[in-house]
């Protein structure tokens, strides 16, 4: 499925599970993101992105909230893709 | 006999590590900063059978790199103190993601102990651990607690006493990072076992290697030898062919991988919670229109809470310090001139007095702090104020202390410490004292009415605040250009959930801070008020040359005689431009140990004696000698120049640093200065 498209976390919907494809940010905060648990292929879980309004995503069981910025920079793709 | 043993307390931010080490110390803690860097650094004791344990509480963390500063301050602490115990705060209701540090502090080697903490959220969850089996992988012993009720307490100390005595236990296994990453690996322990070999006896030669291939700043600086890191180079890049990713994120990604293993085999979720309270509530608190309303309303409860019910403690204080100066001021005879009775009722009393009864106030602002941090909602507020803040180049959270600016700089300045940044830290710092605090506002409700009709009152007030602001506004984006330069933080953030604070913590919070300014108020603020006290009472005139004048009339030639008073007189020159006079001058010199000083001291100096004259109030007075321009620029003035003497003390305290109290302390009067002179000499053409 490497073929499959990535696009910005941020331009997924409320309710939706994707999962990490790559971080485009600096290696320190790629490392502290990683730290946290955001690593490619880990299952994220949008839990609210309604605009204007925290970016709010869970993952493994703890509830991030996200600066807009940061959600362009994750690029996550589909789930559905067993 | 006693047996010692130090036990460091580990753990993600909101584990609930803070409740555990209050179970154990008590109020017998020691709260001191670590050497040379801004983080809190809390210790305590706690006797057990035949054992004196010293828990020292770690920076919370959620991982050991060199990503920030705590995270550095807990690996130093760990590697160069050796405890003798690691005990590893695990919230058990967010496993995987609390495991990942652990798995770091097996990789250090350290005796560790797992406290699976909040397990009856776990339970809720419908999480079932196997416990026994978790043990053995990690080879751990856990303990099931539940830090807020003070459940599993003495299973845990069983467990920390009986891993001390085992110390010295090499582990079995260790976290197996796959083929290539480990065959890199074992080149580079190599290159440093031979070439680094001071380095690896301190940290440990597979530590070393895992992070030199994690890119890990502090190691990579310590390692001088260009062999070594030409190898590291050469792995980094060989493994970033191979996997299209940076090492350090396949390291991590391993990590997961080893916990999710562990995890798999040991943990069954029987019931999956989708909706949980904590996300009902979210929706109100962070609701795009509801939000900020709910958000100010809550400060606005703050500010009233310490201010409206701080002032009958106060009221009490004040009422004792002036019954106390009464007493005291009785074991002289009634018109006495002792110097020593003056220094201690006038001095010391004064001064110290006039600051403690504050302390209602401090206790009230932290308690409603330490309310909205332990409830969950200051994660939420940050949030809130992210938007705006960031516009400025600050972090939300950076709104917090400013806010609290307005009631005392103090406590405000204490309050940066939820910043992490150290950047962003040092720039809210430098600027709260713009915000006008509760001394200054004594100093506009003299000058206000003083100058201006009663429709202008408001407004005015309503300006100078405006004012203060919009200059903090425009420091903060100076600071951020210029000398604390840096990438405003992308916004990254656990979203804890909502729990009900315990009576216990929230009292410990208030103490301890409390405490903090006690022993300030014994110490700098009573130094710096005798030091005022001489200054404002010596050198004496002579006292045959006054004893027809009234009392009001001795007491303002003995101010001018005085060290003070000269002051005023020798800056006059460079206070005209400003349309200040050497009275003017005097009370600002006398301000800098308290704003509110400004006050009393211009109405001495104005307290002039004939009765008839004496019918005119102060404000009267003034508005005789001055035109409304200079009552403004006397605000103005005031707003900005330098910080009282407490806070330049706290300032000094809190940056760990000398200069960064005397940057505010100048940099602050320059100020104050160049916008009075703009506003009086524009002012004085226009009028």
């Amino acid at each position: 499925m490497e073929t499959q498209q990535t696009k910005p976390l941020s331009a997924i919907r409320s309710g939706e599970k994707v999962r990490l494809a790559s971080v485009t940010a600096g290696r320190g905060l790629n490392s502290r993101l990683a730290s946290m648990g955001l690593l490619p292929n880990v299952e994220i879980t949008v839990v609210n992105n309604r605009h204007p309004g925290p970016f709010v995503i869970s993952v493994k069981g703890s509830r991030m909230m996200l600066g807009r910025g940061m959600a362009h920079k994750i690029m996550v793709c589909s789930c559905n893709d067993k | 006999m006693t047996n010692k043993i130090t036990a460091a307390l580990a753990g993600n931010p909101n584990s609930g590590k803070t409740s555990i080490f209050n179970q154990f110390t008590g109020a017998r803690q020691h709260v001191g900063n670590y050497p040379g860097v801004t983080v809190e650094k809390k210790q305590g004791i706690c006797r057990y059978k035949d054992y004196e344990i010293a828990f020292v509480d770690l920076p919370g963390t959620y991982s050991l790199n060199a990503y920030s500063t705590e995270e550095l301050v807990a690996r130093n602490f760990i590697i160069s103190e050796h405890p003798d115990v690691v005990v590893d705060i695990v919230d058990a209701s967010g496993i995987e993601r609390n495991l990942y540090l652990t798995t770091q502090l097996i990789e250090l080697n350290v005796p560790l102990v797992l406290a699976f903490n909040m397990s009856d959220i776990a339970e809720q969850k419908g999480m079932v651990f196997d416990i026994e089996q978790l043990s053995k992988l990690l080879e751990a012993k856990i303990v099931k607690t539940i830090g807020n009720k003070g459940k599993g307490k003495t299973e845990l100390l069983d467990a920390i006493i009986e891993t001390a005595e085992q110390a010295g236990k090499k582990r079995t296994h260790k976290i197996n990072y796959g083929e290539e990453i480990e065959h890199e690996l074992g080149k580079i322990e190599k290159a440093i076992y031979d070439r680094e070999n001071h380095l690896t006896k301190k940290y440990g030669t597979r530590w070393l290697a895992l992070k030199l291939l994690e890119q890990d700043e502090e190691i990579i600086a310590n390692v001088g030898n260009r062999e070594v890191l030409d190898i590291v180079a050469a792995s980094t890049e060989h493994l970033k062919s191979i996997f299209g990713d940076n090492p350090e994120v396949v390291m991590a990604d391993r990590r997961y991988g080893f916990i999710s293993g562990a995890c798999q085999e040991t943990l069954k979720t029987t019931v999956e919670l989708r909706h949980n309270y904590s996300d009902i509530i979210d929706t109100v608190v962070t609701h795009r229109i509801l939000g900020l309303p709910i958000f100010l309303l809550l400060m606005y409860l703050t500010f009233v809470l310490t201010f409206k019910i701080g002032k009958y403690p106060m009221d009490g204080l004040e009422w004792f310090f002036g019954w106390l100066a009464n007493t005291l001021a009785g074991f002289w005879p009634a018109g006495s001139d002792s110097w020593l009775k003056s220094l201690i009722v006038d001095g010391v009393l004064g001064g110290v007095g006039g600051v403690l009864v504050f302390l209602p106030n401090i206790l009230l602002l932290f308690m409603m702090i330490a309310l909205l941090e332990d409830s969950g909602y200051m994660a939420r507020a940050a949030f809130i104020m992210d938007r705006i803040m960031h516009k400025i180049g600050l972090h939300g959270k950076s709104f917090i202390p400013m806010l609290i600016g307005f009631g005392c700089s103090v406590p405000a300045i204490m309050a940066t410490r939820i910043l992490e940044n150290k950047r962003s830290r040092l720039t809210t710092i430098m600027v709260v004292p713009l915000m006008s605090c509760g001394a200054k506002l004594t100093i506009y409700a003299l000058i206000i009415p003083a100058f201006f009709q009663e429709d202008w009152h408001g407004p005015m007030m309503w300006l100078i605040y405006l004012i203060g602001i919009i200059l903090a506004i425009i420091c903060i984006k100076i600071l951020r250009l210029t000398v604390l330069r840096g990438e405003t933080e992308p916004f990254v953030m656990e979203l804890p959930p909502y729990r009900v604070p315990t009576f216990k913590s929230i009292c410990i919070h208030m103490w301890h801070r409390g405490w903090m300014y006690l022993r300030k108020a014994g110490t700098i603020i009573l130094a710096v008020s005798i030091v005022l006290w001489f200054a404002m009472s010596y050198p004496k005139p002579n006292p045959d040359s006054y004893t027809e004048l009234t009392p009001q009339q001795k007491q303002q030639k003995k101010l001018e005689y005085s060290v003070i008073g000269r002051l005023g007189q020798a800056i006059e020159p460079a206070l005209k431009p400003l349309g200040f006079d050497w009275k003017i001058g005097t009370a600002l010199i006398g301000a800098t140990a308290a704003k509110e000083v400004f006050v009393s001291q211009i109405s001495i100096i104005y307290a002039v004696g004939s009765d008839d004259e004496s019918d005119l109030t102060l404000r009267q007075k003034l508005r005789a000698n001055y035109t409304p321009l200079t009552g403004f620029c006397i605000m103005l003035f005031c707003l900005i120049y330098a910080p009282c003497i407490a806070t330049v003390a706290i300032t000094k305290q809190e940056t760990c640093s000398w200069r960064w109290a005397m940057v505010q302390f100048f940099g602050l009067t320059a100020l104050a200065y160049i916008v009075t002179l703009i506003v009086y000499q524009i002012g004085s053409r226009i009028f």
